[in-house]
């Protein structure tokens, strides 16, 4: 029954409903998948006015007839309308997948909802009876409940459904425990709404939209097993069903061979409408409403002009030129960055500061060889070393990275595998990069745990990123950066997420070690006063492009660009505090 | 100090299991003052002002609105103007619902409150927009369709859909861009010199707090290190602790943030 929870569990990024219909109905396989249903639906509803005689009526001399005398799809075992038993089929076929559905979303979706969301005892209740309902062999379950409750296929269908429900509970109470602690949650809670209200308004909305494919996936299923169930003879045989049109085909399989496909094309063909309908929702939901983007690869960039004109200054580790990075957009490629250009000497601490989306993270990226997938360089020149990284292979990119330029990331946690001690991977990088032996390596890297400032650096070796603060964790990260001597170290808002105190211990040992190792560094900021605290130089950007580049000291004293200056008025100064004048008690309501 | 209190926090207490989060906690806030709340992460400053929503635990001590001891209840049971305590949280992009519309939004607390229909409430739902400056056309889009800034603008009118006498503000300018946080927190104080609500603004920010507040409380280690009018704390800091906290903060000035640098290093020397 595994297959039935495959269902990603990501919140989707619930679009608007219309839309997202619209957008489902455009995919040609979804379009597809709701045509057919449409008409396997309408077969159901209208079968005494479609089919064309009694399903149940018997003619003798039309005993397993051929197609076309008379029955369109010929005759069946019992001499009855084969097209006509097809039709009501699709009725009894469909009310028992409804019943699977109700019963099992019932069920599973409302256990769901309620341990999801008020957890503790009554999850751990819930789980334990949803997973011995899983563990049940269903099959044997219903062909034993066929010997003691008789040959209503409704009720086998139930008993499937509570067998199926498993499923919605762990998809429902996953995605609750997702979104309870969103702080949508929350506000919703301050606002006094009643925990149901919260269910109703909130929690059912995010989920609606893989419940919804749970719901696709087990109606295609639950028709698969009663085709089974009856085919082997446990339904009611009084009732035309599209499984006992199998059953019967299949003992006259060598008079009319060609009544087996009717029946077979019917389950076919819904069953594979539902599936490829739940693929086109989680398809729209996965794309969260964009198109699929398509993953280009990194092309070298067609650097014209910049054949090595490289300045004689040996004093410059990095100079880039024309820097222009695009995403596919459309058909089109969406310029992130605009043209830039800038110079590192050795040793200098350059800023790069802008607000989000000014293109800074992007440059840096794009310097790293790190861009997203679909990301590239589309024109302009990077010269390192004497090499242009723009036109760079990635493998040569990897020879790089970690050897000569260096990388310490925003988030020091999701860059650390929980699942490995800290040692370990500290280790690793240095044996592949340096290739030094093992001992040799541990030995180094207890040297830079000590120099990064670790209080015990054989106890944080032998430690797994969980058991340290992210303060540490950066420091860790730190270590490795600059474990091979990298000419180039390039931080990405390398304090943003630690706490004030343990930012300006991290600034100082970042300033102690470019000194140390002459390192030249690319920091990419949002915060002046880390500019003011490292930087040497700094560029300040805005849409993709450098509005100014210019000393520190200058650029706090005379910035010479408008949006500069507009960016110092926004930082909050030791200005006049506010002063409070006591209120008169607000009148009485 | 015969001026009338709103909130008087006294010897808050709160345990996760054998965690002790808040100690003894006292804290006031007055009618239409903004009480800015310093501290780094795991000082508890959050949990307090959980516990003042409602939504977080209270293990003993009393938390007065008005002179009702509301701690430890939920904000739907809550009554008068206890009820239309509001929060806006640090993370515009998760604090609104993204398959609600703007209206379905704003209007939320005025009819989970029975305070008006919803066809009333689409009417108070304009004036709200217009508090916030924002076009009357935003009811009908969704969050996606708005900046970080412009969200945070929607979780404001929200939150004064009630006409509260107190909002407790959860980090609400930490993840916007400089020029937009300046703009976010002019739009804060046109509001409480407008209708006279208060604030309980929890930061990490010891800049934006001194900007916004009246009084500031600094937290530490689930403790209250100092309490007082703001210059004072954000300027001329009694405890070392907050001395630190402020030196820390780097300064978009080279030569004042060496200063200040070199004397930070100098305490921690000492310490």
């Amino acid at each position: 029954m595994s297959e039935v929870n495959s269902v990603p569990l990501a919140p989707p990024t619930a679009p608007g409903r219309e839309h997202f219909v619209r957008s489902v109905l455009l995919n040609p396989l979804g379009l597809a998948a709701v045509v057919i249903l449409v008409v396997v639906v309408a077969a159901a509803v209208f079968a005494p006015l479609l089919a064309p005689f009694d399903a149940t009526a018997v003619r003798i001399f039309k005993v397993n007839a051929l197609p076309g005398e008379g029955y369109l799809l010929g005759g069946d075992g019992a001499g009855r309308d084969i097209l006509s038993r097809l039709i009501y089929g699709t009725r009894n076929t469909l009310l028992g997948a409804l019943t699977v559905v109700v019963v099992a979303c019932a069920i599973g979706v409302t256990a769901g909802l309620f341990a999801g969301y008020y957890g503790r005892r009554l999850d751990l209740v819930a789980s334990w009876i949803f997973d011995a309902l899983m563990a049940l062999p269903a099959i044997i379950v219903l062909l034993a409940l066929y010997q003691s409750l008789g040959s209503s296929i409704y009720l086998s269908m139930v008993v499937f459904g509570v067998l199926l429900s498993p499923g919605f509970y762990r998809l429902t109470r996953n995605l609750v425990q997702n979104v309870k602690h969103e702080l949508y949650i929350d506000a919703a809670r301050v606002s006094g709404l009643s925990d149901l209200r919260i269910m109703r308004r909130h929690i059912l909305l995010v989920i609606r939209a893989p419940v919804v494919i749970q719901i696709a996936i087990v109606a295609g299923v639950a028709i698969v097993i009663q085709a089974g169930l009856e085919f082997l003879g446990l339904g009611d045989p009084s009732v035309p069903t599209w499984g006992g049109m199998l059953q019967d085909a299949f003992q006259n399989i060598y008079v009319t061979p060609l009544s087996l496909i009717w029946p077979g094309v019917a389950i076919g063909l819904t069953v594979m409408a539902f599936v490829l309908l739940a693929n086109a929702i989680r398809d729209r939901m996965q794309s969260g409403g964009a198109a699929p983007a398509r993953a280009v690869r990194r092309e070298p960039a067609r650097s014209g002009s910049s054949a090595m004109a490289a300045p004689a200054d040996p004093d410059i580790v990095l100079d880039v030129r024309d820097l222009v990075v695009g995403y596919p957009d459309g058909g089109r490629d969406r310029e992130v960055v605009t043209g830039v250009s800038l110079q590192l000497r050795r040793g200098e601490g350059l800023g790069l500061v802008g607000e989000s989306g000014s293109g800074k993270t992007q440059t840096a990226f794009a310097i790293l060889g790190l861009l997203s997938p679909g990301g590239r360089i589309l024109r302009g020149s990077i010269l390192f070393g004497g090499r242009d990284l723009a036109g760079l292979p990635e493998a040569g990119m990897r020879e790089l990275r970690g050897r000569r330029i260096a990388y310490i990331p925003q988030e020091p946690m999701s860059n650390l595998d929980p699942s490995f001690r800290i040692g370990f991977q500290l280790v690793e990088p240095m044996v592949t990069v340096l290739g030094i032996s093992r001992a040799e390596a541990k030995a180094r890297a207890l040297r830079l745990l000590a120099r990064v400032g670790m209080p015990d650096p054989e106890r944080t070796f032998r430690s797994y990123p969980h058991q340290i603060s992210g303060g540490m964790a950066q420091r860790v990260l730190i270590a490795g950066a600059i474990a091979c001597n990298p000419d180039l170290l390039i931080a990405d808002e390398p304090t943003t997420a630690l706490d004030v105190t343990v930012q300006a211990e991290v600034l100082d040992l970042l300033r102690d070690l470019q000194a140390e190792f002459n390192m030249s560094m690319i920091l990419v900021t949002h915060n002046f006063g880390v500019v003011a605290d490292i930087c040497h130089r700094v560029a300040v950007m805005k849409d993709g492009a450098i509005v100014e580049t210019n000393e520190v000291r200058e650029l706090f004293a005379k910035p010479r660009h408008q949006y500069t200056r507009m960016l110092l008025d926004a930082v909050l100064e030791d200005g006049d505090t506010r002063a409070y004048t006591p209120r008169a008690l607000p009148e009485v309501a | 100090m015969d001026e009338p209190v709103l909130v008087d926090c006294r010897d808050v207490d709160t345990f996760f299991g054998t965690h002790h989060v808040l100690k003894r906690v006292s804290l006031t806030i007055r009618y239409g003052e903004t009480v800015g709340l310093v501290g780094e992460s795991g000082s508890g400053k959050t949990t307090l002002g959980r516990a003042i929503l409602g939504i977080g635990p209270v293990s003993s001590g009393r938390i007065l609105f008005e002179g009702v001891d509301i701690a430890g209840v939920p904000p739907r049971e809550r009554r008068g103007n206890a009820a239309a305590i509001q929060a806006v949280f640090q993370d515009p992009y998760t604090s609104l619902n993204p398959s609600m519309t703007i209206e379905d939004i704003l209007t939320e607390p005025i009819v989970a409150r029975g305070m008006a229909t919803r066809a009333e409430a689409a009417t108070r739902v304009r004036a709200l927009l217009d508090q916030v400056a924002l076009p009357v056309d935003a009811a009908g889009r969704y969050p996606r369709e708005f900046s970080g800034g412009q969200r945070q603008r929607i979780a404001i009118a929200r939150a004064l859909g009630l006409s509260p006498r107190l909002i407790v503000c959860d980090e609400p300018v930490s993840a916007l861009d400089l020029s937009t946080q300046a703009r976010v927190l002019d739009l804060f104080v046109e509001i409480q010199e407008r209708t006279g609500v208060a604030y309980l603004f929890v930061s990490h920010d010891l800049a934006v707090v001194r900007h916004i507040s009246h009084r500031v409380a600094v937290m530490r280690g689930g403790e209250i290190v100092e309490f007082g009018e703001c210059d004072q704390v954000t300027a001329r800091p009694r405890h070392d602790y907050t001395r630190r906290l402020l030196l820390a903060a780097p300064v978009a000035d080279p030569d004042r943030q060496a200063a200040r640098r070199a004397e930070l290093r100098a305490m921690s020397m000492k310490a």
